[in-house]
């Protein structure tokens, strides 16, 4: 063999073993799962009782489940007006000038904080606050985390939104400027429009983030094993479940966080995997 | 088509019937047979798409990089099938230039004269290497410009004197034979004719192979044309002949602006 | 007065837009001030000397109102130690799999690994964690290590590291390969000494991003390495880290002191990593 061959080979090899790390990932997953699946059934995903007790034990990922989504697309509301602006700020308004460097910057260290420390923020300073306005008594709860969580995926939000709005050719809004326009009617008719996928993309995006966050969320929500039934109420969500009950979890309840941690990942596939789309679709 | 189209005596390069396609049946060359004589410029024109970079890069078998193109035909240097060489061997005898001037960013100038030793690991005496490197960058005329600064990387040269940079690139290895593909095609007309000079000069020592759009060009520089069509050799022969006395209708419309 | 209207919403719409975006940024400045204030303290000689001090000593020191003795030496050694074998696996292997996508972009395949490569970049991190579990402490080092600690770190570094690759060759005009060719070089050396080189920058910045991605990593962590009192270098034995010392002094009251100060120093080296990743992309 020459060595052309060889180093293909290797290249290939390599990608190969990524292959086969996802594969045995998925496989490992679904193994870990099989007793809890074999006991419930489906009903493991559609019922909301979790009850770890020896000899009674259930297990159901219901509030689980919707906790995840309630979180994070209530994450995504507050994330939104404020993501949207950042990216018009840094895209449109101040395209190019120093200011924009500088809170382009500082967005981009928001990506950087590691997920323990926002915990640590939220739980010293924003649980107080909450408590303060009156909203919660302790300040646990979904509110609690998914306002931090709309802090965090604020940086994912704006990347690629602010990338694609800043793409948008001078030319059509100078068209719509020529014609009378105001900004907000030129940015409202011209740059959201064609820049709507790469928006709607680093928002699915943004949310597929959410959906996996773990500390977090798991220092804030009040880990209560049932279904929220408003905003300020507690909860747990799907991640933060397995942080915290994996420490003493063994036989059916491990096989069951197990399955949760599946669906998760399943979950958080199919949201990238859907966001990747668009983008791929519309580029 | 088995016979050339003009004979050549003791041809440098000579090319049998070779054909090129991208995809099946998709021909950029067609059964193409023709001699390149030594130590003279020989210019392939052509409008795009017509086959000539197709056919310089079969030269130094540049398409094996891309496995989905399929050569037939034979390709002999000084009466050696190429393909019977190894790819060391036959691009040290033939060096290539390209379109844009394309200087390994991570290296000094120094080194990028010596690339083609230091990359494939041939190893030699510091003073070897440097008459190397001074004789490569005198033959292109860059030395006096560059010799206090060889040891900085070659991204303040001007785009001329980058091409010029990756001629010496290609003459460090004393090669055979020097193909060009529309070396000044990114350049000003300055540097096109500090490159052009240097061609003619070249030629004493090198064979020189040059794609070119560029009409003028050919006729300024070259020795020998070939015209060629949608991947047909059309015409070939003497410059002076082919751009006075044409003898295919294609060939005179091309040259009066027809087309391409 | 139908302009004027116009006008004055779109001035207030910019308006918005600016506040909206100076929200955005707020809780970066806050994050950081914060962690700067309650923190600095207790920064000494001793904090980076020192290993974590067990809560007796702390509630000692605190009932004395003096500052809590020790330090986060075992966290400091952990986080290097793991960082550094995940980044032994995760940067070659990253970096063959990145050339290879470049080398066969077109290919299918290709495609199929750059897909499943997002896909683990959009994995939550707990569910790497899981995995980590059942691959290496169930099976390998039979007990919670850093070993298994770092199987789940470069299982995040390793997407982030193929990105930055093929991204970063993507940029290097095909040109340049090209004249390594013509000049008769080996495929390996001009990967090795033409490609690699030229890009460099760019993948120095893509392994220092995906190191300052996971250093602040606490969730997979917990279900791999676990945590140590004491330094450890020992890779089939657990380990502490930064971020886990940070959980653990989350939970302990006498310890809240610490906390303020772990998360400083982990925010301070994990955005100066940023910073210098972004200077050197910039440039």
């Amino acid at each position: 063999m020459n060595s052309e061959k060889i180093t293909k080979n290797i290249l290939f090899i390599a990608s190969l073993s990524l292959i086969m790390l996802a594969t045995g990932m998925v496989l490992t997953l679904i193994q870990g799962s099989i007793p809890v699946f074999q006991k419930f059934g489906l009903n493991f995903i559609f019922s909301n009782k979790w009850n770890p007790t020896a000899g009674r034990e259930q297990y159901g990922a219901l509030p689980f489940i919707v906790g995840t989504i309630i979180t994070s697309v209530l994450a995504l509301v507050i994330c939104l007006p404020l993501a949207l602006s950042t990216s018009l700020f840094l895209g449109e308004y101040y395209k190019g000038k120093m200011i924009a460097k500088i809170i382009g910057t500082l967005v981009d260290l928001l990506a950087g904080i590691p997920s323990i420390v926002y915990g640590l923020w939220g739980f010293y300073f924003l649980r107080p606050l909450i408590v303060q306005l009156g909203f919660n008594a302790q300040g646990y709860g979904i509110f609690t985390s998914s306002v931090i969580l709309a802090i965090m995926i604020i940086p994912y939000a704006t990347s690629i939104s602010t990338e694609i709005i800043s793409l948008v050719p001078n030319d059509l809004k100078e068209a719509a400027y020529s014609l009378g326009a105001t900004r907000l009617e030129v940015i409202l008719n011209v740059t959201i429009p064609m820049a709507r996928s790469g928006i709607v993309a680093s928002y699915i995006l943004a949310f597929g983030r959410a959906l996996g966050e773990t500390m977090a969320v798991t220092m804030l929500i009040g880990n209560s094993n049932v279904i929220p039934k408003g905003i300020f109420d507690m909860g747990n969500t799907m991640a933060s479940v397995i942080a915290n009950q994996f420490g003493e979890a063994e036989g059916l309840k491990l096989s069951a966080l197990i399955a949760i941690g599946l669906l998760l990942f399943l979950i958080t596939g199919i949201i990238n995997g859907f966001g990747k789309f668009i983008i791929k679709k519309f580029a | 088509m088995d016979k050339p189209i003009i004979e050549i005596k003791n041809p440098i390069l000579r090319i049998q019937n070779l054909s090129v396609s991208y995809e099946k049946d998709k021909y950029a060359i067609a059964d193409v047979s023709v001699d390149i004589k030594k130590n003279l410029i020989t210019a392939i024109m052509g409008p795009s798409g017509c086959g000539k970079s197709s056919l310089i890069r079969a030269m130094n078998r540049m398409h094996e990089l891309y496995p989905q193109i399929e050569t037939k035909g034979k390709i002999f240097l000084n009466e050696k099938d190429i393909s019977k060489l190894s790819n060391i061997e036959l691009r040290r005898k033939i060096g290539m230039v390209f379109q844009s001037p394309n200087p390994f960013p991570s290296m000094s100038i120094y080194d990028n004269v010596i690339a083609g030793y230091k990359l494939n690991g041939i190893r030699q005496k510091k003073a070897k290497r440097d008459d190397i490197v001074e004789k490569s960058l005198k033959d292109v005329a860059l030395w006096t410009e560059v010799k206090d600064a060889l040891y900085k990387k070659g991204n303040f040269l001007s785009g001329g004197q980058q091409q010029r940079l990756c001629i010496a690139r290609a003459l460090a290895f004393q090669p055979d034979v020097i193909l060009l593909d529309e070396p000044a095609s990114a350049l000003d007309p300055v540097s096109t004719s500090k490159i052009e000079n240097l061609l003619v000069k070249l030629k004493k020592e090198y064979t020189i192979v040059l794609v070119t759009h560029n009409m003028a060009q050919a006729a300024r520089i070259s020795d020998y044309s070939m015209f060629m069509y949608l991947g047909e050799l059309v015409e070939y022969g003497k410059t002076k002949d082919l751009f006075t006395n044409p003898t295919d209708k294609r060939t005179e419309e091309y040259l009066t602006g027809k087309f391409g | 007065m139908k302009g004027k209207f116009r006008s004055a919403k779109n001035r207030l719409f910019k308006g918005m837009v600016i506040v909206f975006s100076l929200v955005a940024i707020t809780p970066i400045m806050l994050i950081v001030f914060d962690l700067f204030q309650k923190g600095i303290k207790q920064i000494n000689f001793s904090f980076f000397t020192k290993i974590a001090p067990d809560t007796w000593d702390a509630m000692t020191a605190l009932n004395h109102g003096k500052i809590i003795p020790g330090g986060i030496l075992n966290g400091i050694t952990g986080t290097f130690l793991m960082v550094s074998v995940a980044s032994l696996i995760a940067i070659p292997l990253g970096l063959l799999i990145g050339i290879y996508l470049y080398e066969n972009a077109e290919k299918r395949y290709a495609g199929v690994v750059r897909d499943i490569s997002d896909i683990l970049q959009g994995a939550p991190s707990i569910v790497l964690g899981l995995i980590a579990y059942f691959w290496i402490v169930k099976n390998i080092t039979h007990g919670f290590s850093a070993l298994a600690g770092s199987a789940s770190l470069t299982i995040m570094m390793l997407p982030l590291i193929i990105r930055s690759t093929e991204e970063t060759l993507k940029m290097i005009p095909i040109s340049i390969k090209e004249a390594g060719l013509a000049l008769g070089v080996p495929y390996h050396k001009i990967i090795l000494r033409v490609l690699i080189p030229t890009g460099f920058s760019g993948l120095t910045t893509g392994i220092l991003l995906a190191l300052s991605r996971v250093l602040g990593e606490t969730a997979p962590l917990m279900l791999t390495a676990l945590g140590n009192p004491f330094v450890n270098f020992n890779i089939d034995k657990p380990t502490s880290a930064v971020p886990l010392l940070i959980w653990q002094f989350y939970n302990d009251p006498n310890m809240v002191n610490l906390i303020w100060s772990s998360s400083l120093f982990l925010v301070i080296l994990v955005l100066t990593l940023n910073l210098i990743a972004k200077q050197i992309a910039a440039k």
